[in-house]
């Protein structure tokens, strides 16, 4: 009964490696429950980040992973997504219509650019598309910063939220567990909702007929055509889709951050983040997404800190010490990011699932053995 | 009968893996030097394969491929071509966007620029194949059928070699143009090149074959002098289902 | 490119720049003002260029798509800071021969190390992912960030001044018009470079190797030559040319940052699907479009420069969606 359930929840793409399930489970649990075991600031930013995230490059692995795009725009429907938020409240309020509207509106415009970069990619080849979604990437992260009006520029927009999701706001004078029970824990738990409901839902998504199609089109087009599917439609949709889901991954960030600039949501840098996630953590795997978000921000946050302790231990040979610096986290990212490529190109979650379908073959073998 | 010595290239058991398909179950595969060899069979027999795999496009998973008693299973297109093998694949190879001289320039290897190709090579060429003269300075891609045929096998001639390897040169030809193309080939077989030569043309075969190989499913079913083939109608019908 | 074969060669797109020009002439309103933007446009265009013509051979060639070209440029550019940087007597005086000697120096300098790192870049990066065009696209990124970062370890993060040597600087007066003399230097030397690689391409068998390679690699191949060879030579002289661009794109801005490279990439891009993946003529007609257009878009709606190059971009797709020379094939 219950895995019946399970099943249903989970649309039938279970784990199937048990080590990837407790890592599953252990990542949703220590979510689920971060302001209270993972005490200060800093951890719940980077838990906040990591619900994020987990929107974000699962959509993405929507398109690259299940669909076989390669698009460098999907940054833009991040930012969309943020300065629908942080422009509705800067010029309208701060309150739950004016958001709700921005929110609105920003889908909407994400819907309909998707749209056209969407057919557009289906008169171009793959190469072709890949270098126009940067360049359309990069001139409208430049737009961005130049609307100063609208967005703010280059120093991006503050904004407050509307008073239950606030601060200041206490639903109890009593802590609960040491935490306060105040509107940043009432933001946090909506964006914790928020991206499990997301993530169940592109579950669902790429475990439905659509995305089997998907699949069949990014193994060959050319076949499923010839059997029956339009693949305009399903390509144009699955991009849309992934275009709507980093839009709404783009408002939760604003909504926590409370603050949304050129930098936060559109840079380049973000979208190499979410390549390497999507790499490391395995691509067409969806639970990849969730996975690789995890290893990835928590290393970010906390192997500054490292790498700052091993850049200070090694003073002595400027070389060493110039490399170790926490300012070129970047370099090692870029390194790791190569090495898995080459040598995990199922990533983390691929692994996993590999190892236990070898450990479940041979065990069956055994088990045949007369 | 002709020694082992004799045989320019010889293929034992090859098996070619294209992918998750097995094409050559087991080739085996002798081509006398000096002699035309056919290698006959229907579509889809594993003819190109065996060519491809010879030229090293397609690595052979199994068996051994030998050239004048040198080892090239393993070996690398380039690393096989120069060895004096010249290769006319099945849709000609003709670069379209080179004028023909172009072309023939970069068929001849020892040759830096069009001046150091042998002038009275080039005028053999031209007598048996006008077109190739007539364009020489018009992009590759303007001629026609018939005349790219004629320029990829030129090209396979421009310097002498000791192996040519061609695939289904008559395909598509007009049967003027395929009379042509026989006394071509009997010309280049005169000036001692040995060939290896996939056609279904009914005429080539009898004209100019002197063993024949034919090919059935990834193997070799039959190999045999010319002679032997044409004077026994029953097992021409029992192995090509016509009769030569 | 085609050989030169004049009468062979579709001259419809050769169109494409003067008309440009002539429209924006009546935008721009003021002749002189025109005279001045369209030589910066040109001399833009031309370093572009030779940024990008290695890297559209390379792919033309070998089917790599390296989107970690930028590194190079920026490499090169920094690279000058050091040599001018040291140079600091030749480049101060106002001997004109001196100032050149010394940007030769810097350039050669830069080619070189922008080879070097490119044989290196070929050998461990590139080349274990022939014919995957999508870890190409992942493996190259990486490179660049991990270069970028590189570059910041070795010249620091922030910017770096390039100023250009003392007699190098200022302008020609013509009538009303000012060129800036950096500027028409930097359109000879682009000339230079395109007639270089437009007479190996046409007159030399390597290039004619280039030429057929790029239509049907496997042919070459069966014709006796070691394509993968010529690829890594294509590749480094890519580079070199990349790191030779950087300097001269440094000396352009007059400054020098870790992320040029990135921020330049976008540009070759368009300037490489403009042009025809594959092409060089492609590539300097796509370059000398995009060079004019940033400049008058510059001057006239300066918010709307990257977007207009990106509605250049879809309209000459539009008439030819490969390009202007799309190179047969694939």
């Amino acid at each position: 009964m219950r895995t019946h359930l399970l099943n249903r929840v989970l649309s039938n793409d279970l784990p199937r490696s048990r080590w990837l399930a407790l890592l599953l489970l252990a990542i949703l649990l220590g979510l689920a429950f971060a302001p209270f075991i993972f005490p200060g600031v800093k951890a719940l930013s980077v838990a906040a980040k990591i619900l994020v995230f987990i929107v974000l490059v699962a959509s993405f692995d929507l398109l690259l992973g299940y669909t076989g795009i390669v698009s460098f725009a999907h940054t833009m429907f991040f930012g969309i997504g943020a300065y629908g938020i942080a422009i509705a409240s800067v010029h309208t309020g701060a309150t739950w219509g004016s958001l709700g509207l921005g929110f609105v509106l920003s889908l909407l415009l994400t819907l309909l650019l998707s749209l056209a970069i969407g057919l557009f990619s289906l008169r171009v080849r793959a190469i072709f598309f890949a270098m126009i979604t940067l360049a359309v990437a990069a001139a409208f992260q430049t737009l961005a910063s130049q609307l100063s009006e609208w967005t703010g520029g280059e120093d991006g927009l503050s904004f407050k939220l509307p008073a239950l999701l606030s601060p200041s706001t206490e639903f109890s004078q009593e802590p609960l567990w040491g935490v306060a029970l105040d509107g940043r824990l009432l933001c946090y738990y909506l964006l914790f909702t928020a991206a499990l409901l997301q993530f169940l839902m592109l579950l669902r998504v790429v475990n439905s007929p659509f995305g089997r199609v998907l699949q069949a089109i990014r193994e060959n087009e050319f076949r499923a055509e010839a059997i029956g599917y339009r693949v305009v439609v399903y390509r144009t949709l699955s991009s849309v889709l992934s275009a709507l889901f980093a839009c709404v991954a783009g408002a939760m960030l604003a909504i926590w951050l409370r603050y949304n600039g050129p930098d936060t949501s559109l840079s380049f840098e973000i979208m190499m983040d979410v390549l390497l996630i999507v790499v490391i953590g395995g691509m067409g795997t969806v639970y990849g997404a969730a996975v690789g978000a995890v290893l990835f921000l928590v290393a970010q946050s906390y192997l500054q800190d490292l790498l700052r302790l091993a850049s200070d231990a090694s003073q002595a040979w400027p070389a060493v010490s110039a490399l170790l610096s926490p300012d070129r986290w970047l370099l090692w990212l870029g390194l790791l990011f190569v090495l898995s490529v080459y040598y995990f190109p199922t990533g983390v979650v691929g692994r996993l699932r590999s190892w236990a379908a070898l450990r479940n073959a041979t065990a069956q073998k055994a088990a045949n053995v007369p | 009968m002709t020694s082992p010595q004799d045989m320019l290239l010889s293929l034992q058991g090859v098996h070619t893996h294209i992918g998750a398909y097995h094409i050559l179950h087991g080739v085996d595969l002798q081509v006398p030097r000096g002699e035309l060899t056919l290698l006959l069979g229907r579509n889809g027999a594993g003819k190109t394969t065996t060519l491809r795999t010879i030229m090293g496009l397609w690595p052979a998973s199994q068996g051994r491929i030998a050239f004048n008693g040198l080892d090239i299973t393993a070996k690398s297109t380039p690393d096989i071509a120069a060895l004096n093998i010249a290769y006319v694949p099945e849709n000609m190879g003709i670069f379209a966007d080179l004028t023909v001289q172009e072309n023939m320039l970069l068929a001849a290897r020892n040759a830096r620029h069009a001046g150091q190709m042998d002038a009275k090579r080039l005028d053999w060429i031209y007598s048996l194949f006008p077109a190739v003269q007539k364009f020489w300075n018009h992009p590759a891609g303007k001629l026609s059928g018939g005349q790219k045929q004629m320029l990829a096998v030129a090209r396979a001639m421009v310097e002498p070699r000791d192996l040519l390897i061609v695939d289904e040169p008559s395909k598509g030809l007009a049967p003027a143009i395929v009379q042509n193309m026989i006394d071509a080939f009997r010309k280049l077989k005169a000036s001692g090149v040995t060939i290896l030569l996939v056609e279904q043309n009914i005429h080539f075969a009898q004209q100019l074959g002197d063993s024949v190989a034919v090919m059935d499913n990834g193997i070799v079913v039959y190999s045999g002098s010319m002679k032997q083939l044409s004077s026994d109608p029953d097992l021409q019908k029992s192995l090509l289902g016509l009769s030569l | 490119m085609k050989g030169l074969n004049f009468s062979a060669i579709d001259t419809r797109p050769l169109w494409l720049v003067p008309v440009l020009a002539l429209v924006a002439l009546p935008a721009v309103g003021s002749l002189d003002t025109w005279l001045t933007l369209t030589v910066a446009g040109l001399a833009m265009g031309m370093i572009i260029f030779i940024m990008a013509s290695g890297l559209t051979l390379v792919f033309g060639l070998m089917d790599v798509l390296n989107f970690g070209h930028g590194v190079f440029i920026a490499l090169g550019a920094f690279v000058a800071t050091s040599v001018l940087g040291g140079m600091g007597d030749w480049t101060h005086s106002r001997e004109l021969w001196r100032n050149l000697l010394a940007v030769l120096a810097a350039m050669g300098v830069a080619m070189a190390v922008a080879s070097a790192v490119g044989l290196a870049f070929e050998r461990f990066i590139v080349r274990p992912v022939y014919g995957q065009h999508l870890k190409q696209i992942l493996i190259t990124m990486g490179g660049m960030i991990i270069g970028e970062e590189l570059i910041k370890v070795i010249w620091g993060p922030l910017q770096i001044a390039l100023p250009l040597p003392e007699a190098m600087r200022g302008s020609l007066i013509w009538g009303e018009a000012s060129i800036e003399k950096y500027r028409l230097m930097a359109v000879v030397v682009g000339l230079c470079v395109f007639v270089l690689q437009a007479w190996t391409l046409s007159q030399t068998k390597v290039g004619l190797l280039i030429r057929a390679g790029v239509q049907d690699r496997e042919m070459v191949e069966a014709l006796g030559y070691k394509i993968r060879r010529l690829f890594v030579g294509v590749f480094v002289v890519g580079s070199g040319l990349a790191g030779l661009g950087g300097v001269m794109w440094g000396l352009y801005q007059q400054n020098v940052t870790p992320q040029m490279g990135a921020q330049v990439n976008v540009l070759i891009f368009i300037v490489i699907i403009m042009g025809g993946l594959g092409s060089t003529g492609g590539a300097l007609i796509g370059a000398l479009l995009v060079g004019l257009m940033a400049n008058y878009t510059g001057f006239l709606m300066p918010k709307l420069a990257l977007f207009s190059n990106i509605a250049l971009m879809a309209a000459v797709l539009l008439w030819r969606p490969q390009g202007v020379y799309p190179v047969a094939n694939r």
